[in-house]
């Protein structure tokens, strides 16, 4: 009798089991969106300027606009990053979600493959003006290479070298860096009375996996080789993971305290004058935040290896940046399909582009919108690094996971150089070789 | 010794344990040492959240002073709207006070089958409902998120991203431990009260509610205190459960960490906001608390 | 003198659900225990029928034992559908789940997900292997920072409560200060450590570097390894004072006669405390360590907080480790894998413990 309980208790459990599993996730049935509630939308926007409410105050008159031209309320989510990823995973998990969805580009190809946005083939790509209308170098980081993309271009960022014009004259330097070499020897200069020459957010694991990719490409190296398998550390990545910690270790042109900053505490440090350069997109906005003046800091291209790769051109060309940016995409489940593409094409319109990017302070990745008058020298040289210099995250499906084991490895080396120990190419090539090995599996 | 002693019972008989003149120097001077270290180490953060809420943000985003060089405010009028921290703290408060109040009125029916009854599976109860205080939460989230939606789906309720979801979660959250300290307290009452209702005509229920409940105050209000500080403090399940509409507190908190900026005196401000109700009532409440444990759960 | 004590406490103790049914582990039918108040009378007159009761209540109607036979599962029910829908069901679907191959790939329709059978588990327990490797050290982490956040809040929380057990001039209020702690939110306690604790601008810096010069260089609290310490530190700040006030509420009820009684004897201050403030704390013991352990060692709110995503690998608590695992890398099988693990290991811990401390008081009664 005991036993009979406790078995139909576990049929209970188990029946109830499948009923949150089996039928769970976006079951099967209305994949591919559907038009059961034309007269609304959801949309999940990333945080892009200084605060969440600032985003709102930026958005609700763009979306005013949409809803005066086509009667559909759009009801805005800013979500913050800390917890985006999170709840695009539990949306696409239940099929419960936005309409459309705002994503860091490098996430695309991860999100392709969980089938959580509705894929923009060619059909639905003219609906929003075609693939010629955005620049290839955006367009390149939206999933993987011959697949539809996952989402759309919405603004795309590079990364530039931010120098404050006071103190490089101050230490008699002429004009930004060219080669690392430059930045060092100019960073050494830089490196007095408690002022650094750089600052770098060694805390944070997403800018280290940046930089670390970067770095990489100037090396030759690849942390994925063209199948999708990891190759993290390979002597190229090595060298990469190395020369970016240094900053911080050997060169000492870093300060130490660096190896904690996660909360963009670098970028204060360069406006406020504790550090003489940094490599960021599009600080602008938080610069001015933080009372810069536009003629206190002087923007430049991120530094090459050597003078010539700078200059290279014609064919092979030399990478000082990723392609930074956000997409925009239609949630596989969404319950307005036609409202939401709609709304992407509004939003990927070259007027809306225009305003969105101002206000941003970002480069537009829709061409026509990139033919005006660059709005500043900031606009001018992320333009110019997205159009010739710029490569993309390696779009493979496990790139968040390759951001997150790379980026935490380079952390810790970080940390282990702040505390005085010494990083070498041997600790460097095993903390890799760690990470690579967790890519499991 | 009574079995359901008052605080004021229980100090009062600390009170005449020891004549103070009986203390030994050494005990003496022990306790002063070694208490004024504690209270040191105790008041040092909170301090600092008090002083840094006063401070101007170039001060609290520089070196570390331990006297502010000037008192301002001005946070405590910002924090307002930095984030929509009214908002958040109203969510808060429904979520809280809901999952309080049915978990204890839940628990009270448990506690009293399981301290009243024999009956078959109540020791399966007990434990199942025990262990899952083992289960870590992550692997919760998931499957737990799936569960509302899929639920959602089914009934036509909007169960995900609503505060209904989050009630449902924090009192189940703190029913184990309520159910647990609640039985051993109607364990330390005496049967006879309850039984002597029995037999003049209350049910069942009758005797719960007229007899059994009256004298476990203490007992609820232990519970009542820390299911309501469980659910005001989660972290973890109100980051991906809540929407903007009905995010919480601890969620909205980190609202004052921008992209450019980390307001550190407005985090501070509000923090001690949302912190002043919690720790007050829990301060007040503090002696039932301690009734209540001791005739609880603690024997 | 010990013996009073104990055997005065033990037998009157209703004891908690848990302890009970550890207790007598061995016993068959676990529903003819005697309700957990052995010193009262098994059934009085009007009182509700035990079902299956040996001795009928006398004069009670057939329906009346049915109905009262139903009664208590009545009561139970609000709270067992609860289990079953929060807890249960979730726990089972995570279980299920650890036999899948749940990555990003499956997640927007996972019962499509091919079955794993034991594959999560043989990565997740292979320590040769980095994935394996990273599990046993965020495990061993785990087990060093709950054994001594455990110990030290334990320690100074039956510290506070002995020497605040007499009364004297301003207790109220250093008690209500020692308690703050454990009632500040998770968030806006541990946010305020994480000020403290700056590599820069930190209070913990400016005082042992700045002020007292004990230290060449400023030390990083938040990365690398002393992050350890700091986790250690901010933990034991929260939890003490819940071992304070379990362990005051406990001192309490020791009788003042017995005091008296040893005063008479000779027994100083001292010796009271050895040997009747410790062992009449025994019982509260057992109850408060096992919670302390399980939330200790389930923490993710205090190093979420303390040091975001990725913890630095000193302070990789494995239910960060296990959030990193399955969140972050989008891994959910292995997640769920290493969370099963965990909960195999905490209930082995827990029965082991109650079975130890109990065959200790059984002996200790005798």
């Amino acid at each position: 009798m005991r036993r009979f309980r406790t078995a139909a208790a576990a049929a209970l459990v188990t029946a109830l089991t499948a009923a949150a599993s089996g039928c769970g996730g976006g079951s099967a049935t209305n994949s591919g969106g559907s038009n059961d509630k034309p007269g609304e939308l959801t949309y999940w926007a990333t945080n892009q300027g200084s605060s969440i409410e600032a985003d709102k105050k930026v958005l609700a008159p763009e979306l005013k606009k949409f809803e005066k031209r086509t009667g559909i309320k759009v009801k805005l989510e800013v979500v913050p990053w800390s917890n985006l990823l999170d709840r695009i995973l539990a949306a696409a998990s239940s099929g419960q979600g936005p309409d459309v969805l705002n994503i860091g580009n490098t996430w695309s190809s991860s999100l392709q493959k969980s089938k959580a946005l509705l894929p923009f083939d060619d059909a639905r790509l003219a609906e929003v003006g075609g693939a010629d209308r955005f620049s290839k170098a955006a367009l390149a980081a939206t999933g993987a290479e011959g697949k539809p993309p996952a989402a759309v271009p919405l603004y795309s960022l590079t990364y530039a070298l931010y120098w404050n014009k006071k103190m490089f004259r101050q230490a008699g330097i002429d004009g930004p860096p060219v080669t690392w070499d430059e930045l060092v020897a100019d960073g050494k200069k830089l490196t007095r009375d408690g002022h650094h020459g750089l600052a770098v957010e060694g805390g944070n694991p997403v800018e280290n996996a940046h930089h670390a990719f970067v770095f990489g490409k100037q090396h030759g190296a690849d942390f994925f080789d063209r199948s999708g398998r990891p190759t993290f550390d390979e002597p190229g990545n090595v060298k990469a993971v190395k020369q970016y910690v240094d900053f911080l270790a050997a060169d000492g042109i870093a300060a130490k305290g660096n190896a904690e900053y996660a909360q963009n505490q670098s970028v204060k440090d360069f406006a406020t004058g504790k550090a003489g350069m940094l490599l960021w997109q599009a600080a602008r906005t938080s610069l001015l935040a933080h009372g810069m003046k536009p003629d206190e800091w002087g923007i430049a291209p991120v530094p090459f290896q050597s003078r010539q790769d700078a200059t290279a051109s014609g064919g092979k060309t030399e990478v000082d940046s990723m392609v930074a940016g956000i997409n925009i995409g239609v949630f596989q489940h969404t319950d307005n399909l036609d409202g939401a593409m709609k709304f992407v094409s509004f939003m990927t319109s070259t007027k809306e582009q225009r305003i969105l990017t101002d206000a941003y302070g970002s480069v537009s990745p829709v061409l026509e919108a990139q033919q005006a008058k660059p709005r500043d020298k900031d606009e001018a040289v992320l333009r110019s690094v997205l159009s010739s210099s710029a490569a993309p995250l390696p779009q493979v499906p496990d790139e968040s996971k390759f951001e997150t084991l790379v980026g935490t490895a380079v952390k810790r080396l970080f940390a282990d150089a702040a505390a005085g120990r010494a990083v070498t190419e041997k600790t460097v090539r095993e903390a890799l070789t760690k990470a690579q090995q967790q890519m499991g599996k | 010794m009574p079995d359901t002693a008052t605080a004021h019972e229980a100090s009062a008989a600390a009170a005449r344990r020891r004549s103070p003149t009986a203390l030994p120097r050494s005990f003496v001077w022990t306790r002063r040492i070694v208490l004024t270290l504690l209270a040191v180490f105790t008041a040092t953060p909170l301090y600092v959240m008090v002083s840094s809420s006063l401070k101007p943000l170039e001060e609290v985003s520089g070196a570390f002073r331990w006297i502010p060089s000037e008192l301002t405010l001005e946070p405590y009028r910002d924090i307002w709207r930095t984030v929509p921290l009214g908002r958040y703290f109203l969510n808060s408060l429904i979520v809280s006070a809901s999952a309080t109040a049915c978990s204890v009125v839940v628990a009270v029916f448990a506690a009293y089958a399981v301290s009243r009854y024999r009956f078959r599976g109540r020791q399966v109860f007990t434990v199942t409902v025990l262990s899952t205080q083992m289960f870590p939460g992550i692997l919760f989230l998931l499957p737990l998120f799936l569960l509302f939606v899929n639920v959602g789906n089914a009934t036509g309720l909007a169960l995900y991203g609503s505060r209904g979801a989050l009630i449902l979660t924090y009192m189940t959250f703190t029913l184990p431990l309520s159910v647990w300290m609640l039985a051993g307290y109607f364990a330390s009452i005496p049967r006879d009260l309850d039984e002597a209702a029995l037999v003049d005509g209350c049910g069942p229920l009758g005797a719960l509610f007229r007899v059994l409940v009256p004298a476990a105050v203490p007992g609820i209000i232990a519970v009542t205190v820390y299911s309501f500080m469980t659910a005001w403090g989660e972290v973890l399940f109100a980051s991906v459960m809540t929407n903007d509409a009905t995010r919480t507190l601890s969620i909205g908190l980190q609202g004052y960490a921008t992209q450019t900026e980390v307001y550190w005196n407005q985090v501070m401000a509000a923090s001690l906001v949302v912190s002043v109700p919690v720790v007050a009532g829990f301060l007040l409440l503090q002696r039932y608390l301690v009734a209540g444990l001791t005739a609880g759960a603690v024997k | 003198m010990t013996r009073a004590v104990t055997a005065d406490s033990a037998p009157r103790t209703p004891a908690p659900p848990a302890g009970d049914t550890a207790r007598r582990p061995t016993r068959a039918a676990a529903d003819r225990i005697p309700a957990p108040a052995p010193e009262h009378p098994p059934a009085g007159p009007g009182r509700p029928a035990p079902p299956r009761a040996k001795r009928p209540a006398a004069g009670s109607p057939l329906r009346d034992r049915v109905r009262s036979a139903g009664l208590p599962y009545l009561l139970l029910l609000p709270a067992l559908a609860l289990e079953l829908l929060i807890h249960l069901v979730p726990m089972a679907t995570g279980i299920v789940m650890a036999f899948k191959d749940l990555t990003q790939e499956y997640i927007s329709d996972w019962s499509a997900a091919p079955w794993a059978g034991p594959d999560n588990f043989r990565v997740a327990v292979d320590f040769d292997a980095p994935v394996g490797e990273a599990l046993l050290r965020s495990f061993a982490v785990t087990c060093g920072f709950t054994v001594l956040a455990v110990g030290l809040s334990w320690l100074l929380g039956v510290t506070a409560a002995i020497l605040m057990q007499d009364a004297f001039r301003g207790r109220g209020l250093l008690r209500a200060l020692f308690l703050t702690p454990y009632a500040l939110p998770v968030y806006a306690a541990v946010i305020t450590w994480s000020f403290l604790l700056q590599h820069d601008n930190g209070l913990l810096n400016h005082v042992l570097h700045d002020q007292l010069g004990l230290t060449d260089s400023k030390p990083f609290w938040l990365v690398g390894d002393n992050s350890f310490v700091a986790l250690l530190l901010v933990a034991v700040w929260r939890t003490w004072p819940f071992a304070f006030l379990l362990l005051t509420a406990a001192l309490q009820n020791v009788s003042a006669d017995l005091y008296e009684a040893s005063a008479l004897d000779g027994a100083g201050m001292w010796r009271q405390i050895r040997h009747i403030t410790l062992p009449a704390l025994r019982p509260v013991n057992q109850v408060l360590v096992l919670v302390l352990f399980l939330w200790t060692f389930n923490d993710f709110n205090v190093p979420f907080v303390l040091f975001g995503k990725s913890a630095p690998q000193s302070a990789d608590l494995v239910s960060l480790h296990i959030y990193q695992s399955s969140f972050v890398t989008w891994d959910f099988g292995a997640g769920a894998a290493m969370s099963v693990l965990l909960l195999l290991f905490l209930l082995l811990v827990t029965a082991g413990y109650l079975l130890l401390t109990n065959r200790g008081r059984g002996a200790a009664d005798a």
